[in-house]
């Protein structure tokens, strides 16, 4: 309910500073809706949208569990943390936009340079954390698993894994967030289609009611995804935890 | 089976780069069905010959033997729970060839049954602990190492408790390692206590009790408490003494 307010606030705001800037710049909320309807109805931007999320899918899962591998080995491994940190240091200081464009020279403007190179962007962020969530560890856990002869596995799915998924939950959402924008960059530098792509075109025509009904819809995309994915295996991971009052 | 200790020494170098001698050599063995009772202060080095023992810490000279194929049921000093996991299945966790009827039978015995779906974080101290005396001997344990499973409960639930340790280690014939300040517990459920003096640990004083423990009457255990309160006061006199002299 709370949620629903929110939005309406937002919505009216909107509306009474389209009145005042005027549509060329701020279109107002039907004019937007009008586009995106229009779109819809043509397939464009369902083809747009799925391009997106399938970038995002595909580069999001690969940063994801290699950074997760790795994140895991540094912080259990001293030698791999040493090796591994100037790496790291570079790589998250790295401008996306530079590994983009590198990208695209050595891999060509293709599917698979795009995808990597949003996955590299994400890469770091999600070893950092999963390098700090694997050092938090509680190694008198570790040493009860040991006592009682768990196998690896078993040690590993019900002691070490639980530990993490607030790592893992956590790196998600900033991940997810930061995929979210870096596709866009690399889908308007070098993809013929994409919602970063249309945002290209928008820009290239000053299309603004084009480029609001392309972004507004994504941001939907991700806040419905937030909500039915992200929230939940949160909610999941953490049931355990004493709830707050 | 049995476990044969002999631990020849046990250093450890702190931060600061100084060299700590935490165990002088150490060595005992105790049998299947035996209790063995460590007793010593606090910050003695009882915990790292634990750790020595289960194998956690491999940084020692001597040796010790058990058998490699024995289970290890143990209770530490905290109870080290998975608090993301229920109660019932942190005991199949570590237990997870046991029978349902085993487990309803253990968890009645330590009257857990009310528990079995809470998570540790729900439970207090003393169910906790219960819930870590349940994992241990779930396992069926040939080796069972007890740290401190009594500390910080009031008389009437350690007493229970005690009675109950007591009842589950008649059941099997296993080795059991108990370590403890109280020595009370040590009298009531020992086979042979090992009072060991303050760091770097070294047993000073081997006692056996002879008297079965289901046999050992109230009158019997104050017999062997003031006994040992005499010896222990010899040997701080002797202590004294040799201060003394030198």
């Amino acid at each position: 309910m709370l949620r629903l307010l929110s939005f309406a606030l937002f919505l009216a705001i909107w509306w009474i500073a389209a009145l005042f800037v005027g549509g060329a710049k701020l279109p107002s909320p039907p004019a937007v809706l009008e586009v995106m309807i229009a779109e819809a109805s043509s397939g464009a931007l369902f083809l747009h949208l799925g391009a997106t999320l399938a970038r995002v899918t595909l580069a999001f899962t690969l940063a994801m569990s290699i950074g997760s591998a790795i994140g895991y080995l540094m912080g259990r491994v001293k030698l791999a943390d040493r090796l591994g940190d100037p790496w790291l240091i570079l790589l998250l200081n790295l401008p996306a936009l530079v590994v983009i464009v590198l990208a695209y020279i050595w891999a060509g403007l293709t599917e698979t340079a795009a995808i990597a190179a949003i996955a590299i962007n994400k890469l770091p962020t999600a070893i950092v954390t999963l390098r700090e969530g694997t050092r938090a560890l509680d190694r008198s856990l570790d040493e009860m698993a040991s006592v009682f002869a768990m196998p690896r596995r078993r040690a590993f799915r019900h002691v070490v894994l639980p530990q993490l998924a607030p790592y893992i939950a956590a790196s998600a959402r900033s991940g997810l967030s930061l995929v979210w924008k870096i596709v866009l960059v690399a889908e308007l530098l070098g993809r013929p289609n994409g919602v970063g792509f249309e945002i290209g075109v928008a820009f290239q025509l000053f299309d603004t009611p084009r480029l609001l009904a392309y972004s507004l819809t994504f941001a939907a995309v991700v806040l419905v995804i937030e909500t039915l994915v992200v929230q939940p295996f949160e909610a999941r991971a953490n049931r355990w935890r004493p709830r707050a009052a | 089976m049995r476990l044969e200790v002999e631990i020849t020494g046990k250093t450890f170098t702190s931060a600061a780069g100084g060299t700590h001698e935490v165990l002088a050599p150490v060595k005992f063995a105790l049998q299947s069905g035996e209790v063995g009772v460590l007793i010593g202060p606090s910050g003695c080095g009882k915990s790292t010959m634990l750790r020595i023992i289960l194998g956690l810490d491999r940084d020692f000279a001597g040796r010790v033997a058990r058998p490699p194929e024995a289970r290890i049921g143990m209770v530490f000093q905290e109870p080290r729970l998975l608090p993301w996991r229920s109660v019932e299945q942190n005991v199949r966790l570590a237990a997870p060839d046991i029978s349902d009827a085993k487990l309803s039978e253990l968890f009645r015995i330590l009257e857990l049954e009310a528990h079995r779906s809470h998570f540790p974080g729900e439970l207090s101290l003393g169910l906790a602990r219960r819930v870590a005396l349940a994992r241990a001997f779930a396992v069926e344990p040939d080796l069972l190492v007890l740290d401190e499973p009594l500390a910080s409960l009031d008389d009437a639930l350690a007493g229970r408790l005690r009675d109950e340790i007591a009842t589950l280690v008649a059941s099997r014939p296993i080795m059991t390692l108990l370590v403890t300040h109280s020595l009370d517990d040590a009298i009531r459920l020992g086979d042979r206590l090992f009072f060991l003096s303050p760091r770097p640990a070294r047993i000073v004083q081997e006692l056996p009790i002879t008297i079965p423990r289901a046999a050992r009457s109230e009158a019997e255990i104050a017999a062997i408490r003031t006994e040992l309160a005499r010896r222990i006061q010899a040997e701080q006199d002797d202590i004294h003494a040799g201060r003394d002299v030198s």
